[in-house]
């Protein structure tokens, strides 16, 4: 079973080898001519103001953190899929007190604000 | 036996790959004339019969192109950032099950490249990394677009991403198991489309998402940020790209022909094993063929409402989808096998209920700004 993950090693290292190509190909064939006009970033024609990496607004972080926190739960659900037709009745009411704690946080970041985007 | 061994590895990956590809290269050429149709054109029709040719034009094209690299980039994440992008959009395709396998004299053909047993969980694994790469193209890039692009098609990945999960743990909930090869067996009585349509219905949904196509396609707003990502890309990394994107289709469509509509099942599939493939392309190409006929029928859905949607009305429907199934499977197997016919009722209610709320509150909202 082990060596399937072999397999799937070697995939990987087919399709890095296919995009290098690629780019590699584009190197080759096509034309340099770097202006500095050119090199510049691209802001509709404007001349470029100010640093192109800023401060991010902070509501991408907070969806971030919230993320990991139901990607968990998501993987905490895996096992017990699984495993349910063998727990039954008893896996049920589990699962229904894992979520009814997880809700509790889920409406806490909804009443707080955390998911509104204005 | 062991070079054997690697060397039909490495034969597969390359034949997979290649098949990928090419799907990609003939998807651009379908989506093309599918629009057209639908928007009463004809669509690409110089090159070859029916433009048969057009997608090796265009890549023939894309290779003579400047491969540039703009002067403040940050140069080594902007190389790495489209082959980051484009490496997990092919490997997930390495579990999915083509077929049954076949019999070639003494040789036995295995339509997947690795059987493992958490699959699907490897399925997750890999579609997370392509965040990876969008985020990366659009910080390294140096660009307020490219930046705010990456961030925010960043964002709604992950946020679709749960609701992806969750229609996962419903398909593993009704197989019992994360082997992509068991759950389509598992289906032999019936597709699980049936026994949870909601469910494959919000899974179709969040791929559209998660592979950033209309109505989400965010990054790609042209009037608000240029291309997204992607804007100081040319040439063959942005062709990397836009392969990314669209082998993503195809593999995420193979996913959810295996998970929810029967995977290489289909009539007379085990006596005649070849047709698994056919049947397998069939269904895909009608989910692709779906994903393009959204795309020509629904507008583009506001940032907002999309994160919104996303997290206020997929996470908990699915969340609510994963116990209807689980009372279904329950009830079915302690009183009466049949009662399992009531997760697709209850869960097609739930569904409904869920379409009624986003009305009332989009109701809401309109009164409210008059």
């Amino acid at each position: 079973m082990l060596l399937e993950y072999a397999a799937i090693g070697i995939m990987i290292l087919v399709v890095s080898l296919i995009g290098l190509i690629a780019i590699g190909l584009g190197t080759i064939f096509g034309p340099k001519r770097q202006t500095d006009r050119k090199a510049a970033p691209y802001e509709s024609g404007m001349t470029p103001i100010g640093p192109g990496i800023r401060r991010v607004p902070v509501r991408f972080y907070l969806i971030a953190v919230l993320f990991i926190l139901f990607d968990i739960e998501v993987v905490f659900f895996l096992p017990w899929a699984i495993a349910f037709r063998q727990l039954g009745l008893f896996g049920l009411a589990e699962m229904l007190i894992f979520i009814a704690i997880l809700l509790v946080g889920y409406i806490y970041a909804w009443k707080k604000g955390a998911l509104e985007w204005e | 036996m062991d070079w054997m061994l690697l060397l039909e590895w490495v034969i597969k990956s390359f034949v997979l790959s290649l098949i990928l590809l090419g799907g990609f290269a003939y998807l651009t050429w379908f989506e093309r004339k599918v629009l057209a149709r639908f928007q009463v054109r004809i669509g690409p029709n110089r090159a070859g019969p029916y433009a048969l040719l057009q997608p090796i034009a265009d890549a023939v094209k894309l290779i003579f192109k400047e491969e540039f690299t703009p002067a403040r980039a940050e140069k080594i994440l902007f190389f790495l950032a489209p082959i980051v992008t484009v490496v997990p959009a092919l490997v997930v395709a390495a579990v999915v099950p083509w077929g049954p396998d076949i019999q070639i004299g003494s040789y036995t053909l295995r339509l997947y490249i690795a059987d493992i047993s958490v699959g699907v969980l490897y399925i997750t694994a890999i579609t997370s990394i392509a965040v990876y790469g969008i985020t990366l193209a659009g910080w390294s890039s140096n660009n307020k677009y490219a930046l705010m692009g990456g961030l925010r098609s960043s964002a709604q990945m992950v946020s679709y991403e749960l609701a992806l999960g969750f229609c996962f743990v419903i398909a593993i909930l009704m197989s019992g198991s994360m082997r992509p090869i068991d759950i389509v067996d598992a289906q032999r009585n019936g597709w699980f489309f049936l026994i949870q349509p909601a469910g494959a219905f919000v899974f179709l949904i969040a791929t559209l998402a998660e592979v950033n196509r209309a109505p989400f396609d965010m990054p790609e707003a042209e009037q608000e940020l240029a291309a997204g990502f992607h804007s100081e890309y040319s040439g063959m990394k942005f062709a990397l790209f836009f392969m990314a994107e669209y082998t993503k289709m195809i593999t995420i469509s193979s996913i959810a022909v295996t998970l929810f509509f029967g995977g290489y099942l289909g009539p007379f599939v085990d006596q005649l094993p070849f047709l698994g493939p056919i049947y397998m392309l069939a269904k895909i190409v009608a989910l692709l063929f779906f994903m393009v006929w959204v795309r020509a029928t629904l507008p583009r859905i506001r940032y907002d409402r999309l994160m919104a949607f996303g997290w206020k009305v997929l996470l908990p429907l699915t969340l609510a989808l994963v116990l209807i199934t689980a009372v279904g499977i329950l009830l079915a197997q302690e009183v009466n096998p049949n009662l399992i016919w009531i997760t697709p009722v209850i869960s097609a209610f739930a569904g409904f209920f869920a379409i009624g709320l986003v009305d009332r509150s989009l109701r809401r909202k309109a009164y409210a700004a008059r």
